[in-house]
């Protein structure tokens, strides 16, 4: 059975010797110093992708013809082994889309290095499911990003949310054990939380949400989708109420109204958690595609290795970091200023507020940026123009890739 | 004397303990990350102590004589809540 019990969601679920508190600062410290090796490295495998989401964090769309090759794909597979990082998130665009998926994932998982990948759904057959269930080590997330077709088609394309639907139905009749349904929180799905809770359930799923980032696409989009004050503090609460919805640690900004959310409550980038995207680029999280936040490649000679442990980016983020405007604030131990890809791509300097901070001190800041000055995402491997997303849905055949 | 804290019945300090076969422990800075293949828990041993305790732990008759062995004295009650843990997140085994 691959996945009675879910890989772990957060990098923090126990420390044996610990002190009276749940969260140990001591830990925290430790953990913001970083890690020998990541414990929760994302690797995109391919920035091809048969849908064109709204939000999409890597602008996925085209492959990369810089693709990392299945030989250097399972040389990343081995240094990762060295290296005991025991699994890896595996996303895209949409990674059942790469000839060699299985192959690296069994290749993967036969090296102790467990796999948790997200799809789109739209490949993920009934045989597929099967073969899936019949591994170990392998968990699957389909991403969803609303309770009904009419919320999920308007982000993620037309036909989007019954090819999902479809992938989950596999999966629940194949045996496959509990996955996970996937979903960005927006202004247009808070509502619908107890619906999105109730169709993970009716598929016997487990719900996981995360937080939507000026990233990729999202940067065009953001404004328009990220969900209001008051349905965030919606969320922070309906989350309170269900410690088994499993968030990735995406909304410890939330926890600075009050008792914290589960997970580690720190931004992870560089500390204990990267990304290495399909060219191989590696980069302090999966939301800061972007110059100012590449670390290396994993194709120079000293390969992930070197630079998770010599990068000077990565020195860098694990020194103490200045809260800067919100020294000030008593809540800045819960929520350590939030997320630096958000602050990052709407223009807010990294020592200071969330854009989405609880307390408003954000929109202040927003309101000070000048539009001109925001970074750009890097990367952009859109199929259209931004702001277009057109959408294929479901392509049965692609041009051969390159080996 | 030792009382059991809460959840960790079922552990008995008088038995022999090991490291559970599934479990890869990773060294770190501040000890080591154990991660078990068979319930993937990721768990933090917090001190280097705790690590070489619990890696030599299967050569001992039981939890009491590895902490006799390794342990400040002082520290024997922390330690074998530690271990009482790490039995429930079967990053320890009994053999």
């Amino acid at each position: 059975m691959s996945a009675e019990s879910p890989l772990p969601e957060s990098p923090l679920p126990e420390s044996p010797l610990r002190e009276s508190q749940a969260r140990p600062p001591a830990l925290r410290n430790d953990l913001e110093r970083g890690l020998a090796a990541p414990i929760c490295l994302t690797w995109e495998l391919t920035y091809a992708c048969n849908l064109a989401c709204r939000h999409c964090l890597s602008s996925s769309g085209r492959r990369d013809p810089g693709e990392l090759s299945p030989l250097e794909a399972r040389g990343v597979v081995d240094e990762l082994a060295a290296m005991q990082v025991f699994y890896v998130n595996i996303g895209g665009g949409e990674p059942m889309l790469r000839p060699d998926f299985f192959d690296l994932l069994a290749y993967s998982v036969d090296h102790g290095v467990g796999v948790k990948f997200s799809t789109n759904g739209t490949r993920l057959t009934r045989a597929r499911a099967e073969q899936l269930g019949a591994m170990e080590y392998v968990d699957v997330q389909v991403s969803i990003d609303g309770a009904t077709a009419e919320v999920n088609d308007a982000v993620r394309g037309h036909g989007s949310f019954a090819a999902a639907t479809a992938a989950m139905g596999h999966l629940a009749e194949s045996g496959f054990g509990r996955f996970k349904v996937s979903v960005v929180m927006t202004r247009h799905n808070v509502a619908q939380l107890d619906a999105l809770a109730g169709l993970a359930d009716r598929y016997g799923a487990q719900l996981r949400l995360t937080r939507l980032r000026p990233s990729g696409r999202g940067a065009d989009t953001w404004d328009e989708l990220h969900p209001s004050a008051a349905q965030q503090r919606d969320l922070y609460r309906w989350l309170l109420d269900r410690p088994d919805v499993l968030t990735g640690d995406s909304f410890f900004h939330l926890s600075a109204l009050g008792e914290p959310l589960e997970g580690l409550n720190l931004c992870g980038a560089g500390r204990v958690v990267c990304l290495i995207d399909p060219v191989g680029d590696v980069y302090a999280c999966p939301f800061v595609i972007h110059p100012d936040f590449l670390a290396g490649n994993v194709r120079a000679p000293g390969g992930f290795t070197e630079v998770w442990r010599e990068s000077s980016l990565f020195a860098e983020l694990r020194e103490p970091q200045s809260a800067g405007a919100c020294a000030s604030c008593g809540s800045y131990d819960a929520c350590r200023g939030g997320c630096m890809a958000a602050k990052f791509f709407t223009g807010l300097p990294l020592a200071g507020p969330d854009p989405e901070c609880v307390f408003g001190h954000g929109e202040a800041a927003l309101a000070a940026t000048t539009p001109s000055a925001v970074p750009r995402p890097g990367a952009d491997h859109s199929k259209g123009a931004r702001g277009v997303t057109p959408v294929r849905l479901p392509s049965p055949t692609r041009r051969p890739v390159h080996a | 004397m030792t009382v059991a804290a809460p959840g960790t019945t079922g552990f008995d300090p008088q038995r022999s303990w090991a490291l559970h076969p599934q479990v890869a422990l990773r060294p770190e800075e501040f000890g080591a990350l154990a991660y078990h293949y068979g319930n993937r828990r990721l768990v933090f041993l917090k001190s280097q102590a705790l690590v070489d305790l619990v890696t030599a732990l299967g050569e001992f008759d039981s939890v009491r004589a590895a902490l006799q062995a390794l342990i400040e004295p002082t520290e024997h009650r922390r330690y074998e809540a530690a271990l009482a843990r790490l039995a429930t997140s079967e990053v320890i085994h009994v053999r």
